[in-house]
């Protein structure tokens, strides 16, 4: 189960400390991310201040590392949910109609594959504003189609087994069919491929605030990045510590993912 | 005698194929008196599930066309009703098992689950409710500790034990009428002993009506009173059971009986050889105008080459065979 998998457990250690330090630790250490509160470049230990040093107008990096996940998470949680709530709509409705609905959606979905989807997300960034909404809803925009193909696949496959015509057989409706009995059996790949999609998320985040175009107001891990991008040779630390904070976040989502695949697994249960 | 509970006439089924348009069931009739038991039987792909899928309305369209017929179950037509209604005698009034039992229960759902959301779907009762009915049913079909096994998943239970946890959710909302498709291909002999025993017994407590689909003759014999035979979707021979296996009388029904092997209580070295029925079911795409029968029967005459035979006889047994055409 859950708790016995190794990775998962690990993974739920990784993410608890993110979200401590993301959710409890601001309340610890009130410094704001963007005063700037010492000289420029000081590398890390060269001051008790600023345990992770300062970047190149002398802002305190750890508290651009504590205050900025926040918005990181956000953008990255909600933009996998837009995701997978389009990807799973238009492809389970592809999948299991069929035929027409199943051409016009599929054919709408390699017209958003197509589309190169960093610069599709700049455009619909500067295009409305650059706040973190629309940052999120940019991201969720253009990286739904390989959940939906995904979807499909899965439904395609399903639909044609004996218990989807044994649940029709007792009086089960499309919708639920849909979402009660071919859902929970595609989920397996769907759940690794949320998780995943979070990851990317987050890393499409900080892609977008690295070249400009993340919500200036609000720091994030990936504004720090791009802020301090240019000083990547004389301070490393400005970069490598965002850096670390998005791997190990991401990393931690994967393998809870993984976990939750086996979990779900009724076979996988009792062994 | 009463109205019949299920009755068919003239049921016509089409297919749209590549190779055009294929008649899977042509002029499909019979009717089934309440609280008995009729088996279907012939060979694969003469039309004995489509009959099946054909009564509960599930017939894939497209590719499938219910062409024309009427199928009135308890007077009310089922081929004009609206899906809203289908959907409530589905399940509820009319219900199916598959063939399939290792497949036809949904893996990620605990049997208890499934058989619970039967009855909340047609009856409106509260989840703990329809828990206690699901122990009810899983006793009533012979499973040893329902409370219990209620909270297994498909893979925890053997063959058997799935194909009546299929028929507890069959019954579970106490139809009128349940169809059987091929309950027990899949299952060793001794179980579909058992499962036979099952549906036997449990059709005498509750007064449901069987339509017994199977290619097995004996299973025939077990459980059913009427009998159809069909073949290339038509009924080729239809009667009591006690006449079909005593006195048969189209061709292929012979045919059909003839090929069971027989239990002989001191096998000799040299044994009887089985007869088989030589050739295969036609590709209904490609029937010509005679009886679909003539290409493989012993007895085709021109006449059968020429013009199909009708199904005809009195109420308890009729033939289609020019052989019998009085």
């Amino acid at each position: 189960m859950f708790i016995r998998n190794k990775s998962a457990i690990a993974g739920l250690l990784l993410m608890t400390l993110v979200l401590a330090l993301t959710l409890v630790m601001p309340a610890f250490y009130p410094v704001d991310p963007f005063d700037i509160v010492w000289g420029p470049l000081a590398p890390p230990g060269d001051a008790p201040e600023i345990p992770l040093g300062s970047d190149f107008v002398g802002r305190d990096v750890l508290a651009g590392i504590i205050h900025g996940g926040r918005a990181t998470l956000a953008v990255g949680a909600s933009a996998a949910l837009i995701t997978v709530v389009i990807g799973i709509s238009i492809g389970a409705a592809a999948g299991f109609y069929g035929g027409f609905v199943d051409e016009i959606l599929m054919r709408l979905t390699e017209f958003f594959q197509v589309l190169p989807a960093l610069l599709f997300a700049m455009v619909l960034v500067s295009l409305f504003s650059q706040s973190l909404a629309t940052i999120a809803i940019a991201i969720g925009v253009v990286s739904w189609p390989p959940v939906a193909r995904l979807t499909r696949a899965e439904f395609l496959k399903i639909k044609e087994l004996e218990y989807v015509k044994a649940a029709r057989a007792i009086g089960a409706r499309n919708r639920r069919l849909i979402w009660r009995v071919i859902l929970p059996n595609a989920l397996p790949p769907l759940i690794v491929s949320a998780t995943l999609t979070i990851g990317v998320a987050i890393l499409f985040e900080a892609g977008l605030s690295f070249l400009g175009l993340g919500d200036p107001n609000v720091m994030s891990w990936g504004l720090m990045i791009g802020f301090n991008r240019d000083f990547v040779v004389d301070a490393w630390w400005a970069v490598t510590f965002p850096g670390l904070a998005i791997f190990v976040t991401v990393l931690s989502v994967s393998l809870i993912g993984d976990g939750l695949t086996d979990a779900l697994n009724p076979k996988l249960r009792d062994r | 005698m009463s109205a019949p509970l299920l009755e068919l006439s003239d049921v016509e089924v089409e297919f749209r194929t590549r190779d055009g348009i294929a008649r899977v069931l042509n002029r499909v009739g019979f009717s089934l008196s309440s609280g008995s038991t009729l088996g279907i039987v012939g060979e694969s792909g003469c039309g004995k599930s489509m009959t099946a899928l054909t009564i509960m309305r599930l017939v894939p369209q497209p590719p499938g066309r219910i062409a024309g017929g009427i199928i009135r179950l308890d007077g009310e037509n089922l081929l004009t009703a609206t899906e809203a209604r289908m959907r409530e005698i589905r399940g509820n009034e009319v219900s199916m098992v598959f063939q399939e039992p290792m497949t036809s229960l949904n893996p990620v759902f605990s049997v208890g689950n499934q058989i619970a959301e039967t009855v909340r779907l047609h009856q409106g009762l509260s989840k703990r409710e329809a828990l206690d009915r699901a122990v009810e049913m899983l006793a009533a079909v012979g499973i040893p500790v329902p409370e219990r096994r209620i909270a297994e998943y498909p893979h925890q239970l053997s063959g058997g034990m799935r194909q009546r946890v299929m028929i507890a959710i069959g019954l579970a909302c106490g139809p009128r009428l349940l169809i059987a498709d091929e309950p027990t291909t899949a299952l060793d002999v001794t179980v579909q002993a058992q499962i036979f025993d099952l549906l036997i017994d449990l059709k005498e407590r509750t007064g449901t009506s069987i339509i017994l689909i199977t290619h097995d003759m004996g299973a025939i014999a077990e459980m059913a009173e009427r009998v159809v035979v069909m073949y290339a979707g038509r009924i080729v021979e239809e009667g009591p059971v006690e006449v079909i296996l005593g006195d048969p009388l189209h061709p292929y029904t012979r045919g059909l009986i003839n090929c069971v092997p027989h239990l002989e209580e001191r096998p000799s070295p040299e044994r009887r050889p089985l007869t088989e029925i030589a050739g295969m079911v036609p590709a209904l795409t490609a029937l010509g105008r005679g009886c679909a029968f003539a290409p493989r029967c012993n007895h085709a005459t021109a006449l059968c080459r020429e013009q199909a035979p009708p199904l005809e006889g009195g109420d308890e047994h009729r033939v289609a065979c020019w052989l019998h055409e009085r």
